[in-house]
């Protein structure tokens, strides 16, 4: 990869002054247009090496690159880069021919390298693999190839947070500089006090990205109007929402931004001291992370005395242990001091009282993320995208059964049939959309018929839901909803931090109700019957205390999941009590299997499995399932090689 | 061993409560688990009492104290995992392997460990064996993934 030693800390520093000023000079400008690759003397091959696309294989494509290009004796650079949004495509490879426009291909596995860069690089083109080019003003074009901003997926989002997410090399300062970057930083050092920052990121309307929607503008007012000696900025990316992958592609794609905007808003509130807060599981994150820190501290750009303006900054980053109620500030907080991860009343805020009793702003990776363009482009630039109460633009972490799974940012007002059917590209297999569930566990399910919602804080919680941190995961009719408002309460039950009971005994206790009525009664007489249906009548005002008397947001929304499904699904809590019927096919013991006596061989693989021996047939002879002793594991569905068993 | 764990415990002898995560998030990383016998000496080292240290660790799912297995396999069991099927995923590999999850097997081979999610849920479902991942599993593809662990072994 590319050095940072391309430019010494001296240059650097220059750069990002010179940058700030109109009139660059025109050796400097030359510097800059090559950095940001408007020319290249060899090919360039780009590598998709975000998390996803190391999953999908970006590793060993990598790998295989390099040896095509050491075995042939080519001379290339290569580029590792963090993902541009479409997971679903992984790996991604994106060639830049000397003259000609860089161009994207998709699922380029190790395998498919060779023949990729042998048409490639005698300018053919493969065919099925070609995404799209990027566009340029200069370069000669591809023939016969779409731009990627044509593509539907690209067309309707409106990226400002992802802007170079997937098109930089992440390990390098200087290509996020020539693009502009640390230029709000330079313009905020140089001539605005921290008031001026405050009033402007109040003026442009951001609110915090992680859920809660709290104006930024007013929390870091709030912090530097405190009387205090020391203050903090923490950036909360203890992204553990099971679905939200946003602030992992941000980390991985473009930390600068984040550095930046840390900076930014650190300057604002008077803090010498941030704290990033990154989940361990990222490990790719935190690496980037620290480089980034380390070569914008070389630049001069963090640590003592920042561009000559006396004003001191360290970050510093910390990972987080795995406990997701430390997504909650206070609790966040506590986890910093060495503490449980156990949430505090509120107030004292933190902005008031926070870590080790300073004042302390928490803010979600994406609002930071925001904040560089918020200050390079002015109040009113930023105001000017969405709607009335919401401002700018939304990550989205697009997951579960559509088409184009991966990242993406749309301006707020956007509605969630524009995302989901135009943007992700439909549910898979041309199948029905049941529900979207938005905000991960402390968010809820939305029924189809809702999807003409506007994305918009306000809209969406009259929906009944809430805008969350960005997971939305597309549930198709294959999905069963008690089973899923199961999965969140067990999760939650799990989660708790066990500091209020409402919280700790009754999530177990929403749990344990819904167990019920998804398990196989042994007899539907008597007191077992009895309790299921007085469980389930009592579920509602069980979640009414739990919301009203916990704590912290995770006891508060804890229901959410629960209640949102039990109004628009109502009908599919009733068959699993009343039928004992589960339309999904999901929940395990409602189901009975069969063996279609057309396709089955008789090869006595499901008899061995099964369990409960509910399997009885002679070898080379249909076999047949006891539906009385067949517990519905699925195992004889699992290991039959001839698609003979089936759930009626 | 202890010879690193004293070294890592000096390293941040210095420095204050708020740095126990990250010590012991070192120790693990050394070690792969928390001993009894660390957690002690960090106490000791650290002048804070084992039950503060141990109520701490056992707070955050990232800790353990059980060695892991040689092959130490992740099944991702986020909201995108679970609607495609990670449940049977898990129930298959415990069936395998005749473990639980958070457990190891008896001859120190595999151990198996279910979290919350790995923010790869466009690929969905997930799962890692010692920091390699496999994506869009099926439960049937699951035995085929241990029986090449253990012929790599051999």
């Amino acid at each position: 990869m590319p050095s940072s030693n391309l430019l010494s800390p001296d240059k650097l520093r220059d750069f990002v002054l010179l940058n700030k000023v109109s009139d660059n000079t025109p050796e400097i400008e030359k510097k800059l247009s090559l950095i940001r690759r408007d020319t290249v003397t060899k090919p360039v091959i780009f590598v998709g090496t975000g998390t996803c696309g190391m999953i999908a294989g970006a590793g060993e494509t990598l790998q295989s690159i390099r040896n095509y290009l050491s075995e042939k004796a080519i001379d290339a650079e290569i580029v590792e880069v963090g993902c541009i949004g479409l997971c679903s495509q992984e790996p991604l490879v994106d060639i830049q021919l000397p003259g000609k426009r860089r161009i994207s291909f998709t699922k380029i596995t190790a395998p498919r390298v060779e023949s990729l860069l042998d048409e490639v690089l005698n300018s053919a083109l493969p065919d099925g693999q070609v995404l799209g080019q990027y566009p340029h003003p200069h370069l000669e074009a591809w023939e016969g190839v779409r731009m990627l901003s044509e593509m539907p997926f690209f067309r309707l989002q409106n990226r400002i947070v992802l802007s170079n997410c997937g098109i930089i090399n992440p390990f390098s300062i200087e290509e996020y500089i020539a693009r502009g970057g640390y230029k709000s930083l330079t313009r905020v050092l140089r001539n605005y006090s921290s008031e001026k920052v405050c009033n402007i990121i109040e003026e442009s309307g951001l609110r915090g990205r992680g859920g809660g929607g709290f104006p930024t503008g007013k929390k870091w007012k709030t912090a530097l109007s405190a009387d205090a000696d020391e203050r903090f900025l923490i950036c909360n990316g203890d992204e553990s929402d099971p679905g939200a992958f946003m602030d992992r592609a941000l980390f991985e794609g473009d930390p600068h931004k984040i550095i930046e905007g840390v900076a930014i808003a650190a300057y604002a509130i008077n803090a010498r001291k941030a704290y990033i807060y990154v989940r361990a599981e990222y490990t790719l994150a935190v690496d980037r992370l620290k480089k980034g820190i380390s070569q914008a501290t070389e630049a001069g750009l963090l640590g003592h005395n920042i561009l000559n303006s006396g004003y001191n900054l360290t970050i510093q980053v910390r990972e987080g242990a795995g406990a997701f109620v430390c997504g909650e500030e206070t609790a966040l907080i506590s986890s910093l001091e060495g503490k449980r991860g156990t949430p505090r009343p509120k107030p004292p805020f933190p902005a008031v009282r926070g870590l080790f009793g300073k004042p302390t702003v928490v803010n979600n990776v994406e609002t930071l993320a925001n904040v560089p363009a918020i200050l390079g482009n002015g109040p009113l630039w930023f105001s000017g995208t969405g709607t009335e109460t919401s401002k700018g633009t939304k990550v989205f972490a697009l997951a579960g059964k559509i088409n184009n799974t991966g990242l993406v940012e749309v301006s707020m007002g956007t509605s969630l049939y524009d995302l989901i059917f135009h943007i992700a590209g439909g549910v898979r297999e041309g199948k029905r959309i049941k529900a979207v569930q938005l905000g991960g566990p402390s968010g809820s399910c939305l029924p189809e018929q809702l999807l003409d919602v506007k994305i918009d804080y306000e809209a969406l919680q009259e929906a009944g839901t809430i805008m969350g941190s960005g997971g939305l995961v597309v549930m198709d009719e294959d999905t069963c909803m008690v089973d899923i408002a199961m999965f969140f309460t067990d999760f939650l039950q799990r989660e708790s931090c066990g500091k209020c009971i409402p919280c700790r005994e009754g999530s177990r206790r929403m749990h344990e109700i819904l167990e019920n009525i998804t398990r196989r009664p042994v007899s539907e007489s008597g007191h077992e019957t009895l309790e299921r249906f007085k469980g389930v009548m009592q579920l509602e005002n069980l979640a009414g205390v739990i919301r009203d008397t916990s704590l912290c947001g995770l006891g508060q929304t804890a229901p959410n999941p629960l209640i949102s499904a039990l109004k628009y699904f109502r009908e599919e809590f009733e068959e699993h009590i009343f039928d004992r019927k589960c339309r999904a096919n999901v929940c395990k013991d409602l189901r009975v299997f069969y063996i279609d006596i057309e396709k089955c061989t008789g090869c006595t693989a499901c008899a061995k499995k099964c369990p409960t021996t509910a399997i009885i047939g002679s070898p080379r002879n249909p076999h047949f399932i006891i539906e009385d002793k067949c517990i519905g594991c699925g195992i004889c569905y699992d290991v039959c090689k001839f698609v003979a068993v089936f759930v009626r | 061993m202890p010879d690193k764990l004293d070294e890592i415990i000096n390293r941040h002898l210095h420095l204050q409560r708020d740095n126990l995560l990250p010590l012991l998030q070192e120790v693990q990383q050394a070690l792969g688990y928390l001993s009894e016998e660390s957690i002690n000496r960090i106490g000791a080292a650290l002048n804070l009492n084992t039950s503060k240290i141990y109520g701490v660790a056992t707070f955050y799912d990232q800790f353990r104290f059980e060695p892991k297995g040689r092959f130490h396999i992740q099944i991702c069991h986020g909201t995108a995992c679970h609607i495609e099927k990670s449940a049977r995923i898990i129930a298959e590999t415990e069936r395998i392997l005749k473990i639980r999850q958070g457990q190891t097997t008896r001859d120190g081979m595999f151990s198996i460990e279910v979290v919350n999610c790995m923010g790869a849920c466009a690929l969905s479902p997930v799962i890692a064996i010692n920091d390699k991942y496999y994506s869009g599993l099926q439960p049937r593809d699951i035995k085929g993934i241990i029986d090449q662990c253990k012929t790599n072994e051999v």
